[in-house]
């Protein structure tokens, strides 16, 4: 059995009162949510918190909301204390983002995504975590309360960097928005050298067609290959084309030039390079499938 | 199929559907682990008990400069602190491993490797245990470490081995079997002769439970009660006698519910000896449970061979020699486990499944900077090695030869006629009939159909591969004139007591670490004495309620406990024979047996059965002339020669050509281990064993980088396969006795995880053909299957 050091524990009845907790217990004090990033940290005494702010009671953290934004955009809306099961098992998330669904399939195993949060995988920013990557690649918004009051921050705000967010210590990750496309399709895909284990490499992304077609939208993202944010230079290449395979050759292409990874026990350089090229080029197809039966539902709908 | 027929000393062998004896029988064992009561080292509190954590170094080579514990005994919930100069003191600081060599039970002088004891807290409970470890200052002067066994016989390379008297290298020893003239005459006159470095890279055998030990020792009569996670209670206790200097008839070692052993549970930890010595110091009982990164940095790890291998043949495909070269990592002290006389185990098995000319090993062992062991991971004593030697060494020759490598096996087997065949390297293997298994297997994959689909795949630019295994296990050590570990002889005993309402009680020396021997022992009395396996309780893993015996490893319980139970339960039988005569008012060879009853010859109708021989045994029947009164008896069995087990595996993968991801899509595995005491069990150990298999093919491997950190030190980074990864196994046996074993059963333990990863690599290899490729080593995981694929193959080491 792996020991951690001391620690204290508080059980937080409602936000305010997990503000509240977190500004007496001062900055040695953390949120505890599905406990398995953070706990397995403290097992091996790499994490020592002093007190751990429980917020597994705060269910107004755990919804799913399809609804108007206050600018009126059609939007989901998914609470940082949602469950990967939740995400995994959810036909409106499917429907609409089938990239969370097909990142869910592959993070960790049955027992931890019954545990694991949504909240929990973007604060811990873990540089192999999966679904940092899609939230980047889907253009989400993430909504955090501190006891100042609420503020919304994107992706490229959000994070700063390995294990680093802009959630400061007195703050909680309340849910991420992400906006509903017409026309729009997204996939992920991950290699990894045994299933629940972290990612090799992994590639996702989203692909928006015009009437015509062309692509009018695109974002590639890549997950554990030292990538920051989405892959612009290849997104870019995509744009007001013709989705063909050479276009993702060339934007697989992209992809691998531009990531940066680290030789590890998971693979060379040069094998996760390849990877971010082959990915790409499978998640560009996948979504552009995606995209054309989006279209074509629309259309029928419309018509 | 080899069918029983041909041996009618067990006519009921084979027979699946037997209610009394051997046949599938759920386990005995099985209502209370799945319920969650099994009864497990951790579950073990008694009254008083303290509790102990272990300091490690974190370096790998390093002189102890100082260590200062008074903060740590400064803890309010701390009992005492040891260290290596404490031990020092009683004379414990180093102890003997099972390879005659020595290992630090507390670094005295230099870490020498990564993980290694170096103070041992006991205090009130868990927590404060290691909360105290991090209270014990140590300073380390860091030395360069020796981490690639291919360098630690440079002439420059740190000297490991310090404390051994006039030690100037890293060598081990030197070990040789096979004519080595002989070899080389017959490579010479070869028309082909194919050589590969063949790597089989360190992995760990990973039990679900950890390592752990409860030690109690009662100071006013000097009574040492030691729970304790071992496969082989027996030798512990003995091997704790001579070191401690507690006398043997005050040591009694207790191996409750174990939760895996795999080898990892053969040798004495410094933990369990640090238990003993926490419960000496402060006169209350001790429990020692290891975390899993202590189990996977530092208890026994398996293979970590290097082999040049070569094989020699005619242009026709007869295959003529093989020969090695081998350098065997055994890490910082030499702690395998394996007979005396062997130091590189069972490996010069090499020979395999085939009838060579000549064959010839060396196997050079070294010292490095790595935790020590060597045996463990159901290797059947490093047959494992072996078989994945020649296995691998076949396919690269039917591949240099344009041969179909089913074709090649089938040319080339011992023929059945050849049993007891003697190989080139000593071995006498009991009985065999590779034909018919290795037949059925292709018969049952659909061996031509799969060959036809792979063809038409790869016109299409798909990777599929076939990958074969024919194995010959070597299992049950063994003769006492050739096998001993540390002097004592690797016999078993057994004790059989039928009590007077005649159910019974049997008493064993090996103790089960999940094989089912509640189970399976029943059912050879079963068998035996006619009385059903349910009125048979099978106790084992306590020293003060078994006989003496060598444990569970090897493979080794069916062959040599299995065969002393047998022959108790024949003596048991013997026995009953004359009470029934007596009670019969008749002579005994007037009696015959049948299953459960002595009766008499020519009138059925009359007779007695093992109940009422019990009860009369027990009651008051005037027994013959030198019968005592009770129907028990006890026997050691020494057995004549080892048991050669033997399968026939094919497995089918599919691998991503984009990213190298391989998928086992079939494996089939035709097992023949003898006499069949429980199929059931027997497809249980394969399932498990064949898993294993996938384990280390695809993903297994305890790394180091050159500063001596351990890569593999928690089940993040040393991966284990889950039911994802594995196909729906398809079993098949056929059933070749052992002529020499008292039931004919062989050993079953470790065939699939011996057999089964030269299958899957064999598989990849070929699925990887149109590359050109004739090798690569484990584990295959994407990355090095994709390195592989350009070109590239790296050894893991
Ligand atoms: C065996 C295993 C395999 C895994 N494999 C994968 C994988 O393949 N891919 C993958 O992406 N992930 C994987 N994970 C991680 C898993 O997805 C975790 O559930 C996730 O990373 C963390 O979520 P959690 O709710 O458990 O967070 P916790 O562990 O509770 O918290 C993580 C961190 O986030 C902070 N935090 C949590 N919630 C909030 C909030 N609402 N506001 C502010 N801070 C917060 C905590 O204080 C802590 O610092 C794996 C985990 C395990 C144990």
């Amino acid at each position: 059995m792996q020991i951690p050091a001391p620690f204290d524990y508080a059980r937080a009845s409602t936000v305010d009162n997990a503000l509240a907790l977190l500004e007496r217990h001062g900055p040695e004090s953390r949120i505890l949510a599905g406990g398995h990033s953070l706990l397995p940290m403290m097992k091996l005494r790499l994490a020592r918190p002093e007190w751990l702010i429980d917020i597994n009671d705060l269910f107004e953290l755990d919804f799913i909301v399809r609804g108007a934004d206050a600018q009126g955009a059609d939007t989901l809306r998914i609470g940082a204390l949602t469950r990967h099961t939740t995400l995994l098992e959810s036909d409106q998330v499917h429907a609409l983002f089938p990239i969370i669904t097909d990142a869910e399939k592959v993070i960790a195993d049955p027992i931890v995504r019954n545990r694991g949060t949504i909240g929990g995988s973007l604060c811990q920013a873990d540089p192999a975590e999966d679904l940092s990557t899609v939230c980047e690649v889907l253009g989400a918004v993430a909504v955090i309360r501190g006891s100042g009051g609420e503020r919304l921050l994107s992706m490229a705000e959000f994070h700063r960097g390995p294990y680093e967010t802009a959630v400061a210590h007195n703050e909680i990750l309340c849910e991420l928005r992400f906006a509903v496309r017409a026309r729009t399709g997204s996939a992920y895909e991950k290699v990894e050298r045994r299933v629940g284990d972290w990612a090799v490499a992994a590639a996702g992304a989203s692909v928006t067609l015009a009437a015509d077609g062309t692509i009018e939208a695109a974002t590639i993202g890549l997950t554990a290959v030292g990538q920051t944010g989405t892959v612009g230079a290849a997104a870019d290449a995509l744009l007001g084309q013709l989705p063909t395979e050479a276009l993702f050759i060339e934007a697989g292409r992209l992809a691998s030039v531009a990531c940066d990874p680290i030789a590890d026990q998971r693979g060379p350089v040069d094998y996760k390079r390849h990877l971010a090229d082959e990915l790409t080029r499978r998640v560009l197809r996948r979504a552009t499938e995606r995209a054309h039966a989006s279209a074509t539902s629309t259309a029928t709908q419309e018509g | 199929m080899t069918l029983i027929e041909d041996h009618p000393a067990n006519p009921a062998a084979g027979d699946e559907s037997r209610p009394i004896g051997y046949g599938r029988l759920q386990r005995k064992e099985d209502p209370r682990f799945v319920r969650g009561k099994g009864h497990y080292v951790d579950d073990i509190v008694l009254p008083g008990m303290l509790h102990g954590a272990i300091l490690r170094a974190p370096v790998a080579h390093a002189r102890l400069v100082s260590i200062d514990t008074s903060e740590a005994l400064a803890h309010p919930h701390v009992h005492a602190v040891i260290t290596g100069t404490d031990l020092q003191a009683l004379g414990l600081a180093w102890a003997p491993t099972l390879s005659m060599d020595v290992q630090a039970v507390l670094v005295t002088d230099k870490v020498r490797f990564q993980g290694q004891e170096v103070a041992f807290v006991v205090a009130d409970d868990r927590y404060a245990a290691r909360d105290a470890l991090e209270l014990i200052r140590v300073e380390y002067e860091v030395l360069p470490p020796v981490m690639d066994a291919r360098t630690a016989l440079a002439a420059d390379a740190p000297v490991i081995r310090d404390d051994l008297e006039g030690r100037t290298d890293n060598h081990i020893f030197d070990w040789e079997a096979g004519d080595a003239a002989e070899t080389d005459a017959v490579f010479a006159s070869a028309d082909v002769v194919v050589s590969q470095e063949i790597v089989y890279p360190r992995v760990h055998p990973a039990p679900m439970e950890t390592c752990g030990a409860v030690a109690d020792f009662d100071a006013v009569d000097g009574r040492l009660t030691l729970y304790e996670t071992t496969q082989a209670p027996h030798a512990h206790r003995t091997l704790f006698a001579m070191v401690a200097g507690i006398p043997e008839h005050k040591i009694r070692v207790v191996s409750p519910d174990i939760g895996g052993g795999f080898g990892n549970k053969v040798g004495i930890y410094p933990g369990y000896i640090l238990a003993v010595v926490g419960s000496i110091v402060t006169g209350k009982p001790v429990k020692w449970v290891e975390d899993r990164s202590e189990n996977l940095m530092s208890t026994s790890f398996a293979r970590d061979y290097i082999m040049q291998g070569e094989i020699a043949a005619t242009k026709d495909g007869t295959i003529l020699g093989l020969r090695t070269t081998v350098l065997a990592d055994h890490g910082a002290f030499n702690a395998t486990a394996q007979p005396t006389k062997y130091p590189a185990g069972f490996f010069h098995i090499f020979t395999g499944s085939y009838d060579l000319k000549a064959a010839h090993c060396k196997v050079t062992g070294v010292y490095t900077n790595k935790a020590p062991g060597g045996v463990a991971y159901a290797c059947s004593f490093r047959v494992t090695e072996a078989v994945y030697l020649v296995e691998r060494m076949v396919d690269i020759l039917a591949a240099k030869l344009g041969m179909d490598p089913a074709e090649l096996r089938l040319k080339n087997f011992i023929k059945p006629e050849q049993f007891p065949y003697a190989n080139k390297t000593g071995w006498e293997y009991d009985s065999g009939n590779y034909e018919p298994t290795m037949r059925l297997s292709m018969q049952m994959a659909g061996y031509d159909e799969l060959r036809r689909e792979q063809k038409e795949k790869r016109e299409r630019g798909e990777l599929m591969g076939i990958g074969i295994s024919f194995f010959t296990e070597t299992v049950g050590a063994g003769p006492r004139k050739h096998m001993d570990i540390l002097g004592l002889g690797m016999n078993d005993g057994a004790e059989l007591r039928v009590h007077p309402t005649g159910k019974a009680v049997v008493r064993i020396s090996v103790q089960s670490q999940g094989q089912g021997h509640e189970t399976t022992f029943a059912q050879i009395v079963a068998e035996e004495l006619g009385i059903p396996p349910e009125d048979i309780d099978v106790v084992h893993g306590d020293t003060d309620q078994t006989p003496f015996g060598l444990g569970t490893y090897g493979s080794r319980s069916t062959p040599v406990s299995g065969g002393a139970v047998a022959l108790v339960a024949r003596k048991v039988r013997e026995k009953a024979k004359f009470i029934a005569a007596a009670m019969l008012e008749t002579r005994p060879e007037d009696l015959e047996w049948e299953k459960g009853r002595w009766f008499v010859k020519g009138d059925p109708s009359v007779g007695k059965t093992i109940a009422e021989i019990a009860m009369g045994a027990h009651g008051t029947v005037a027994l013959p002339e030198g019968i005592d009164g009770n129907l028990d008896a006890e026997v050691t069995y020494d057995p004549p020669n080892l048991t050669f087990p033997f399968g026939a595996y094919i497995c089918v993968v599919d691998i991503d050509p984009g990213t190298g991801r391989v998928v086992v899509r079939r494996f089939i595995a035709v097992d023949d281990c003898g006499t069949r005491i429980n199929p059931m069990i027997i497809e249980g150990q394969v399932h498990g064993g064949l898993t294993d298999g996938v384990g280390m093919a695809l993903m297994e491997i305890i790394e180091f980088d050159k500063e001596g950190n351990c890569l593999g030190g928690s089940f993040m980074d040393y991966l284990i396969p889950t039911a994802m990864e594995v196909p729906d196994w398809e079993t098949g046996y056929t059933v070749t006795p052992s002529p020499h074993h008292p039931i004919g059963a062989k050993g079953i333990g470790e065939s699939a995880t011996v057999g089964s990863p030269p299958a899957i690599v064999n598989a990849v290899v070929d699925a990887l053909a149109p590359y050109g490729i004739t090798h690569m080593d484990m584990p295959c995981t994407p990355a090095r299957v994709w390195e592989a694929m350009q070109g590239r193959p790296r050894p893991p080491i």
